[in-house]
């Protein structure tokens, strides 16, 4: 038997879907500035990036306070014990047909390989895009300042090096939504904010 | 042979000025100068005339003689090297000495024709040729002098040249107009639009499209509204230019003690509006974002996107090794191009013309040095006759559009250095009337006090022209994508990250790699799932 588990608060879902959209966008027009196609144009695509960016940071700045508020944060603590048994499923049981070893409650609704992952983007990807990026966007206001060495090239590569790993990222999470008991159930909870759990 | 003389080039190069300026805006002056006794005449020459100025403008005369348009020499501020049109060398028609008669109709004065000329006396100075407001011209081959009798110009030609009126000239002075400064920088090199790329005929009466400021459908401006000027010393100058002025608009009167030529002495150094200011939401601006742009670009960079862009084309390189080619009759020829401009004189070589090019782009500070008629060059390599400096990506400099000319020109096998050729003024050793270069080498050195062992060779040389005129409307604009793009204009400049055109191939390479493999990874994982989910279903 299922029960329908209230999971994602709105405040959450909106900031997970805004987040998605500008991350999407700031993709698109991110790599269109690095040179590697061309489909807005340079000044367009450099426009939009600048916006999103702020309105990725105005969004994280909700989003911090929102975690810190509501004790959410505690949802990211990091943990290794079981993470082998998630991987296991994943490569070897989702195949068979064995039920996923995890059960999500209100207060753990992350499987420890999903904190594992979302610690490292928060920790890890998205301050060092952001650092990067700002670098990039406020360049001459800091060029003068800093010793020789921190050039713009390094400060650009460390962001492209930030942009590849959140591109992949994107597949992988995207591809890990259809895992559900049906391929549509976890993006739907996402929308919903109801997740159907076995009792 | 009288008539091969002069040529249509030499022809081009007078008779223009004598058209009347419909270029300078109307303006009402406090004195109508008709009505001053002292001009009433007659006058026999121009220096009669100056004379006659004088004595209202009793200043004048000496002011002039402080400028670089009567001294043609000038000491290079930063290295001391001796420069000015006296002295320098280019790879046109190369240097003004011993063709002094020719060259020198440019000069501010009359009677230049060789090194006894007098620049202490008043009476040499030519105020017409900057204050005539039509019906004047001073002819190559005169030594500043105009016509002051009927005679037939060229010589030869059966074309005649009538008087000048001086009385009248002298009756309706006035200001310097885009005609009155374009007689010689429009014509430098030898003819219309051949030495800078952005100064020719076209913009005696340009539309805005050609140059906002001095479009007659825009600021109608004249050059001395930018190149303002104080006691005759007229601001500005590509000898030794200001390529960095980071700072606002010089209020009116403001004794800033900057170069009133400059783009931001009037537009200031963050031009661009921005709707978010210049803080950190600035960024999300346009206007901010170009701002930005002003630490690392010249104005000209962006707001000048080609240059000999009026229909007139510009000499991109002169061959001076093929000058002296004369046809099967030993007759001197001309070759002409399907638009009929000149690309081949006996007279001077080969050229290559261009229109609507594309400036190349240096990092430039301001500082240019020269190669000078007494330096040793090393004809194995390109000969730079004068170098642009500037640290890439250094505060001190910024990125600036040339116009690169390159030439081949003669050089003493012996001694390294660039020859002077006498080339223009008829004579005996003249190369442009005997076709012979030892002899007008011979005679174009001696003149020049350089030594000459006579053998020579040809070397190739290049030179650099700042481009700094013919500024198009906002919309004209170089796009962002003109440089910031994998084969932009700037392509070949360095010490600057350029997003779009640079990256890091290896690094673009592994993420992109990792990325599909990333893909392929979950597709097949889906797949495989698809493909056991009957299994599944049994279990």
């Amino acid at each position: 038997m299922t029960e329908r588990l209230y999971v994602f608060k709105r405040f959450e879902r909106f900031w997970h879907w805004a987040q998605a959209a500008l991350i999407i966008t700031m993709l698109l027009t991110g790599f269109e500035i690095h040179g590697s196609y061309h489909l807005l144009g340079f000044q367009k695509a450099v426009g939009i990036h600048a916006f999103a960016a702020w309105a990725l940071i105005t969004l994280w700045v909700f989003a911090i306070f929102w975690h810190f508020t509501t004790g959410e944060w505690r949802q990211y603590i990091p943990t290794l014990k079981n993470v082998d048994v998630i991987f296991r499923y994943y490569v070897l049981g989702i195949f068979t047909g064995a039920p996923h070893p995890y059960r999500i409650t209100q207060l753990r609704k992350h499987n420890p390989l999903q904190r594992l992952s979302y610690l490292v983007i928060k920790l890890f990807i998205n301050p060092l895009i952001w650092a990067s990026g700002l670098g990039l966007l406020y360049y001459q206001a800091w060029r003068d300042a800093v010793p020789a060495g921190l050039d713009l090239a390094a400060v650009a590569m460390l962001h492209t090096v930030m942009a590849f790993a959140m591109l992949i990222f994107l597949i992988v999470h995207v591809y890990l939504t259809t895992t559900g008991h049906t391929p549509l159930a976890h993006i739907r909870a996402m929308i919903t904010g109801y997740e159907d759990v076995d009792g | 042979m009288y008539r091969i003389i002069f040529s249509a080039v030499l022809f081009s190069c007078a008779v223009h000025a004598v058209a009347a300026d419909s270029g300078s805006r109307p303006t009402a002056p406090t004195a109508d100068h008709s009505k001053f006794k002292a001009l009433q005449g007659p006058f026999k020459t121009g220096e009669d005339v100056t004379q006659a100025c004088l004595t209202c403008h009793t200043e004048a005369a000496k002011q002039v003689m402080s400028t670089r348009h009567w001294t043609w020499d000038y000491a290079n501020p930063g290295t001391g090297q001796r420069l000015g049109k006296k002295t320098m060398l280019n790879s046109f028609c190369i240097a003004d000495r011993s063709n002094e008669a020719f060259c020198n109709a440019c000069h501010a004065g009359y009677g230049w024709k060789d090194d006894k000329f007098d620049f202490t006396s008043e009476k040499n100075v030519d105020c017409l040729v900057c204050h005539n407001t039509g019906q004047y011209a001073k002819l190559p081959g005169l030594a500043g002098h105009p016509a002051y009798r009927r005679m037939e110009y060229p010589p030869g030609s059966g074309k005649f040249v009538e008087p000048v009126n001086l009385p009248r000239v002298a009756q309706r002075i006035g200001k310097t107009s885009r005609t009155t400064c374009g007689v010689c920088h429009f014509y430098g090199g030898g003819g219309d639009g051949v030495k800078h790329g952005d100064l020719d005929s076209s913009l005696k009466n340009p539309r805005r499209e050609l140059d906002v400021h001095m479009g007659t459908d825009g600021g109608n401006f004249t050059c001395a509204t930018c190149h303002k000027t104080e006691s005759h010393r007229v601001a500005g100058s590509r000898v030794a230019p200001t390529a960095v002025d980071p700072h606002g608009a010089i209020l009116r009167g403001e004794k800033a003690g900057r170069n009133p030529a400059t783009c931001q002495a009037c537009h200031g150094d963050r031009p661009h509006p921005s709707a978010l200011g210049a803080g950190m939401l600035g960024a999300l601006s346009k206007g901010d974002r170009l701002n930005a742009h002003s630490r690392t670009l010249a104005c000209q960079t962006c707001h000048i996107p080609a240059f000999a862009r009026g229909g007139v084309p510009t000499k991109m390189a002169w061959d001076w090794s093929t000058a002296g080619t004369l046809d099967a009759n030993g007759k001197p020829f001309q070759k002409k191009d399907e638009r009929g401009h000149v690309i081949f004189d006996s007279k001077k070589g080969d050229f290559r013309l261009g229109e609507n090019m594309k400036p190349d782009y240096v990092w430039f500070d301001g500082r240019v040095d020269y190669t000078l008629r007494t330096d040793r060059i090393d004809p194995a390599h390109l000969v730079q006759i004068n170098r642009f400096h500037g640290t890439p990506g250094d505060s001190s400099a910024r990125i600036w559009p040339v116009k690169r000319f390159t030439g081949k020109q003669p050089y003493d096998l012996e001694y390294l250095t660039l020859l002077v050729p006498h080339t223009a003024t008829p004579d005996d050793t003249a190369l442009w009337f005997n076709f012979d270069w030892p002899k007008a080498l011979a005679a174009g050195t001696a003149a020049a006090g350089q030594p000459f062992s006579g053998k020579f060779g040809f070397a190739e040389t290049e030179m650099l022209w700042p481009i700094t005129h013919m500024v198009a409307p906002r919309d004209k604009a170089l796009g962002c994508a003109e440089c910031h793009s994998r084969d932009g204009r700037l392509q070949g400049v360095t010490g600057i990250y350029l997003p779009g055109r640079d990256h890091a191939p290896w690094l673009d390479r592994a993420g992109f790699t990792l990325a599909v493999l990333a893909l392929l990874g979950v597709l097949s994982h889906g797949a495989l799932r698809i493909l056991t989910r009957n299994r599944r279903k049994e279990h």
